[in-house]
């Protein structure tokens, strides 16, 4: 049920302090590397980490979300999870400025997790820009279940694409669009969804990156049977379900709207249920 | 060991610790329930709730900024009837104290609000927000107009007053809190709460407009705690014998010793608790740890203490 008091936070999230052990600067992101120990057992693809920034003296005082990307239970260092991170912001920079050994506080695992087909099916994911990062486990999960996984990335020029080679064999096929021509194909990532939903039968898609993008997508699926699984972004201040700034338009199904917490309800979220069209506005 | 006595009280509820959460920054405590157990703060208190159901406002709702952020969410929530079903009942089940903070859009709505609470168990006080900056109309803000405080805290009297302490939060954007302060007082408020946050703008150099949806929001954080210390101040010292409960971007033992010192008996931990969900706790640890160093036999003892004159060392 989608009301307001019933969805709950990830049961296993966590406050640790936890030991960065890589980062490693690939194209304008950023691969950082946390040992997070017993935790990478219950971090599933879609779910997200609430870092610290700046250290004790910050004048940032929110911690900054970030979607983690893959975790390893049987790496050199034990658990560890994955995030790629671009320095855009603040606290990203400063993040992103962190050396091997840093000591991060965070919180994690926290939100919801793409949900899995029980049967072996079609799948297409679709990235946008930094967004296509934990679409790389998922596809490793995916594959493992057998199923077949196609992927779609898109961004505006080729610097922002994260397509990390060991990614690419968890996948049938990769296909690289880019806005200005300069990686790929000239043009934008949902050109073929149409095309390829009817070629591939595909039944799910799981995208992540720019709002614009998922909607453009859930367009393409309305009224199909295709099952539209997105992950979301709103601006968050706590990431825990307390301060309720994360919200989105979504319908229960039954043409009941809430506002529900992206950080809580999501971030993954059924496209067909979120109301695109009143996003930021409410009816 | 430490002999502090470290409890509180606010009206005639007694609480064993003076931290307590402030409305709209713990939802209604469940998801911190996750990080830490309720029943070692003073009290849950909830989010500000209204009769009906109310979606908030449109997003973005937040924007951070130095040592703060903003925050327009308009008082989302399910309405009075779902929240006492599932939040109330939810507290009550993890044995937490439990202040309910209510807004209304009228007088009367504040009235029905608190008839609606009396049937509840389990609550310790309810606090009447008349000072939430979020709203549509800014006439709605009945903190900013001391007739107007007066005549909600009137209706939340009538309607509960002595069964339960009526704690009645106020706005530091005001030109004289004192006169409003006093205003509530005489109309039967048993405690205060002070600040709700200072409105504020942010604007996006990228949009070159508004950054929040509602374009105003609410400033909250370390930002805003000279202003609360001050605020507390000033209405200790008119009115030393009404409790305070205090806040205003406390993140650590000592901000919350510095709102005690002003005036507080109860010390509220919002925005802090966003930046770190086991806040409550730590400061809890710090100001206790604090009170013992300075060799205070009791919180109580501390309250106000920097109103002492110089002789009273």
């Amino acid at each position: 049920m989608a009301g307001l008091t019933m969805a709950q936070i990830n049961k296993n999230a966590a406050q640790i302090k936890a030991t960065l052990v890589g980062n490693k600067k690939v194209g304008q992101y950023h691969q950082l590397i946390i040992n997070i120990g017993d935790i990478a057992n219950f971090c599933k693809p879609g779910n997200f980490v609430a870092i610290s920034v700046g250290g004790d003296t910050s004048r940032m005082v929110l911690r900054r979300a970030f979607a983690i990307s893959r975790v390893s239970t049987s790496s050199t260092f034990g658990g560890t999870m994955e995030l790629i991170i671009a320095p855009l912001g603040a606290g990203s920079t400063w993040l992103c400025a962190q050396s091997e050994g840093t000591i991060l506080d965070i919180v994690v695992p926290l939100g919801n997790a793409f949900g899995i087909p029980t049967e072996p099916v079609a799948t297409l994911l679709v990235g946008g820009g930094y967004g296509s990062a934990p679409l790389f486990g998922l596809a490793e999960l995916l594959h493992a279940r057998g199923c077949r996984v196609d992927m779609l990335l898109g961004a505006s020029t080729a610097g922002k694409i994260y397509a990390p080679m060991e990614g690419k064999r968890s996948v049938n096929s990769l296909r690289i669009f880019t806005e200005d021509g300069s990686m790929g194909q000239t043009g934008r990532v949902t050109q073929p969804i149409a095309e390829l939903i009817e070629n591939l039968s595909i039944a799910v898609i799981y995208s992540c990156g720019p709002m614009a993008m998922l909607a453009a997508i859930d367009e393409i699926t309305r009224g199909t049977d295709v099952v539209h699984q997105c992950g979301v972004e709103e601006s968050m201040a706590c990431g825990i379900g307390i301060c309720m700034t994360c919200v989105l338009p979504v319908s229960d199904g039954a043409g009941v709207v809430s506002m529900l917490r992206s950080c809580i309800d999501g971030p993954v979220m059924d496209g067909s249920h979120v109301q695109w069209n009143a996003s930021g506005g409410i009816a | 060991m430490s002999t502090l006595d470290f409890s509180t009280t606010l009206g005639n509820a007694w609480f064993p610790s003076p931290i307590f959460t402030a409305s709209g920054c713990a939802s209604s405590g469940r998801e911190l329930a996750q990080f830490i157990d309720l029943r070692d703060i003073g009290a849950v208190v909830t989010k500000s709730i209204m009769n009906k159901a109310r979606l908030g406002r449109p997003t973005p709702r937040m924007a951070e900024t130095a040592s703060g952020m903003l925050n327009s969410i308009g008082l989302q929530g399910p309405g009075i009837d779902k929240f006492i079903e599932h939040d109330i009942a939810f507290l009550v089940e993890q044995k937490a104290r439990i202040i309910v903070s209510i807004a209304g859009e009228s007088v009367e709505e504040y009235a029905i609000l608190a008839r609606k609470l009396r049937a509840v168990a389990g609550i310790s006080a309810i606090e009447v927000n008349i000072s939430c900056p979020n709203v549509e109309n800014r006439g709605m803000v009945f903190a900013c107009d001391g007739d107007a405080a007066r005549r909600v805290v009137d209706g939340v009297r009538r309607a509960i007053g002595g069964e339960l302490p009526i704690i009645v939060k106020l706005s530091p954007d005001v030109t004289d809190l004192v006169a409003i302060a006093k205003s509530v007082i005489e109309s039967g408020a048993d405690a205060l709460a002070l600040i709700n946050t200072v409105l504020g703008m942010v604007i996006n150099t990228e949009t070159m407009r508004p950054h929040l949806g509602a374009k105003t929001g609410g400033l909250s954080g370390p930002a805003i705690k000279p202003i609360a210390v001050r605020a507390v101040f000033q209405v200790h010292a008119a009115f030393p014998k009404i409790p305070i409960l205090g806040m205003g971007g406390v993140s650590t033992g000592r901000d919350a010793f510095e709102m005690i010192l002003a005036g507080a008996s109860g010390v509220s931990i919002g925005t802090a608790s966003f930046g770190n969900p086991t806040a409550l706790i730590s400061i809890h640890n710090e100001l206790k740890e604090l009170l013992t160093i300075k060799g205070f036999a009791s919180l109580r003892e501390a309250v106000g203490y920097a109103h002492r004159t110089q002789e009273a060392t």
